[in-house]
């Protein structure tokens, strides 16, 4: 059964090609570049700034604000631009899971802004942010206790696989994309979409957890290869 | 245990050391393991373990200079931004005493100026002062900004670097530990000394980066390299025909001198700045300046001190590679 090759002749446990950049933007404080399968997602990272939004910031700590984007042309059908109920939510849910993993304790009344751009879009995007979101705030400098890593694992044909791809995501059973700080394994971010067992939701955790730390070494490699000397 | 040697680089969440060692700045302990909260290069001294972040902000801490820019002009302070989170205020009572005089007239929006951070609160608000010598506003000059961590490496060893590019380029050049960088020259040389900045920045954690950089400014200048190996190129040139230990060996002196002159870089950079200012006030009083300037055994004495308290076979070493060195040049001279 868990031979079984999916549509796009992966295994049940085998993520999608990725690729991870670490500081390609210029201008930006910290940035990524993250393609996963289709996906093509770009992070920005500014910060730790002055904001003049005084009612966001707080007196003790830094805070984050984050917004994902999707471009027109990233999906098949045009996307009207523009914050929608989705990428609101998924905005909200980045922020979280990333907050835990970020020490701004020593940036007091500060704020540090994310923005996650997704120029193509195959599933699986709102891990992909976060993967590339946090490569973004660490090459930013700014002192974080671990590297929050996304990854999901979902039901499709009644198996419990692997990185869903889109195809698989709208014609599957079940999704649940995590996020986790993968020194400690603490978990920053949970959702489930669709029917799952009580079995098949601790298999889908176990193994969306394991491509969290494959996924998380290419995240070290990526800003390794970025700043080593050689 | 140890998991890392000194100079590696290390990314956050990474496991440096168990508990028999001491979490400096750039670490966190957790679960009785010392992680690295930052991106950097670990320092290691005295089973104390730092982390140098490779980027960061400017925090305003009391005492440093600064450079900054006026944002705004309000009814008794300007408003400065000095490239950090934090925006700092310069009350008008520290330009003009008990004096009440119009402040837009002294300094206006955009205006630069050389600043002390005379106090930090619980808020991390700076409050900026401009008492104390060559402080005050630049005229003319570019601003270029690098990474406040990369400001040691600009002014090098003893201010070799700083002083390097200052004779060859013949700018006046300020630094402030907010890293921004006042540079007043030719218009061509401003720009080289830019260019010659951000190679700095980008490359601040190379080895041998001030021959690097005496190269490229010669060939930039004088159209050649130079021709005659002075004695610190022929030092820093000699570890790729010897062993691999002695190279280490180099590396080790290299760190101890660049701490101490992360501990010297302070007074550094006042003193190279009163040099600059009295150039700029009057001729006469510079020659003084500069032998004062001389005179002055502040980086010696620190080192020593450094030294002194790390009495370990680490600084036996170096002290001995040093001669080493030396002597080889006197035969190699021959």
């Amino acid at each position: 059964m868990s031979e079984m090759i999916r549509e796009d002749g992966r295994k049940y446990n085998e993520l999608r090609p990725i690729k991870i950049e670490a500081g390609v933007l210029e201008r930006a404080d910290g940035s990524a570049y993250l393609e996963v399968g289709g996906n093509k997602i770009l992070v920005a990272v500014y910060g730790p700034r002055e904001s003049y939004i005084r009612r966001l910031l707080e007196p003790n700590t830094g805070v984050i604000r984050c917004r994902y984007n999707m471009a027109p042309f990233s999906v098949d059908d045009r996307k009207r631009p523009g914050p929608d109920r989705r990428s609101s939510e998924i905005s909200k849910i980045t922020a979280d899971a990333l907050r835990p993993a970020l020490m701004l304790e020593n940036y007091p009344r500060s704020m540090v802004d994310i923005y996650i751009e997704v120029i193509e879009a195959e599933g699986g995007t709102r891990c992909a942010g976060i993967t590339a979101a946090s490569v973004a705030l660490v090459d930013a400098g700014i002192p974080m206790k671990d590297i929050v890593v996304g990854c999901a694992a979902g039901k499709v044909n009644d198996e419990v696989v692997l990185d869903l791809s889109e195809v698989e995501d709208k014609e599957g059973q079940a999704d649940v994309p995590i996020a986790i700080m993968p020194r400690t394994g603490e978990i920053t971010l949970l959702q489930s979409d669709g029917d799952l067992t009580e079995e098949e939701f601790q298999k889908a955790i176990d193994l969306a957890m394991e491509g969290c730390m494959k996924v998380s070494e290419l995240q070290k490699e990526a800003l390794m290869k970025k700043y080593s000397t050689e | 245990m140890i998991y890392v040697e000194d100079k590696n680089l290390v990314i956050p969440g990474q496991i440096l050391a168990d508990d028999d060692y001491y979490p400096g700045r750039g670490t966190f302990k957790e679960d009785g393991k010392i992680c690295s909260s930052l991106i950097g290069l670990v320092s290691l001294r005295n089973k104390k373990i730092r982390v140098i972040p490779l980027k960061s902000k400017y925090v305003p801490k009391k005492g440093d200079v600064v450079i900054g820019k006026i944002n705004d002009v309000r009814f008794s302070m300007w408003d400065v931004d000095i490239n950090s989170p934090y925006s700092g205020i310069l009350p008008a009572f520290e330009v003009f005493g008990r004096d009440k005089k119009e402040l837009n007239k002294v300094y206006d929006v955009g205006d630069v100026l050389f600043l002390r951070v005379i106090d930090v609160d619980e808020v991390k608000k700076a409050k900026l002062g401009l008492k104390g010598r060559g402080l005050g506003k630049f005229k003319g000059g570019i601003i270029v900004d690098i990474s406040p961590t990369k400001v040691p490496r600009l002014i090098g060893k003893k201010g070799s670097m700083i002083n390097m590019i200052k004779n060859k380029t013949n700018c006046k050049i300020v630094v402030g530990q907010n890293g921004l960088v006042w540079v007043k020259g030719d218009e061509d040389m401003e720009q080289l000394t830019r260019e010659i900045i951000h190679t700095i920045e980008v490359e601040a954690h190379t080895s041998g980066l001030t021959n690097k950089i005496k190269n490229k400014l010669c060939l930039a200048i004088d159209g050649e390299l130079p021709v005659e190996e002075t004695e610190e190129e022929f030092v820093l040139e000699k570890p790729k025909l010897q062993n691999f230990k002695e190279e280490l060996e180099q590396e080790e002196r290299e760190k101890a001198e660049a701490e101490a002159q992360i501990q010297a870089e302070n007074e550094e950079i006042q003193e190279a700045e009163v040099e600059e200012e009295s150039a700029d006030a009057d001729g006469e009083a510079e020659a003084e300046e500069e032998k004062e300037a001389e005179d002055k055994p502040n980086f010696y004495e620190v080192i020593e001190e450094l030294k002194k308290k790390n009495q370990t076979k680490k600084d036996k070493n170096l002290s001995y590679s040093d001669n080493s060195k030396n002597n080889s040049f006197i035969l190699n001279n021959r």
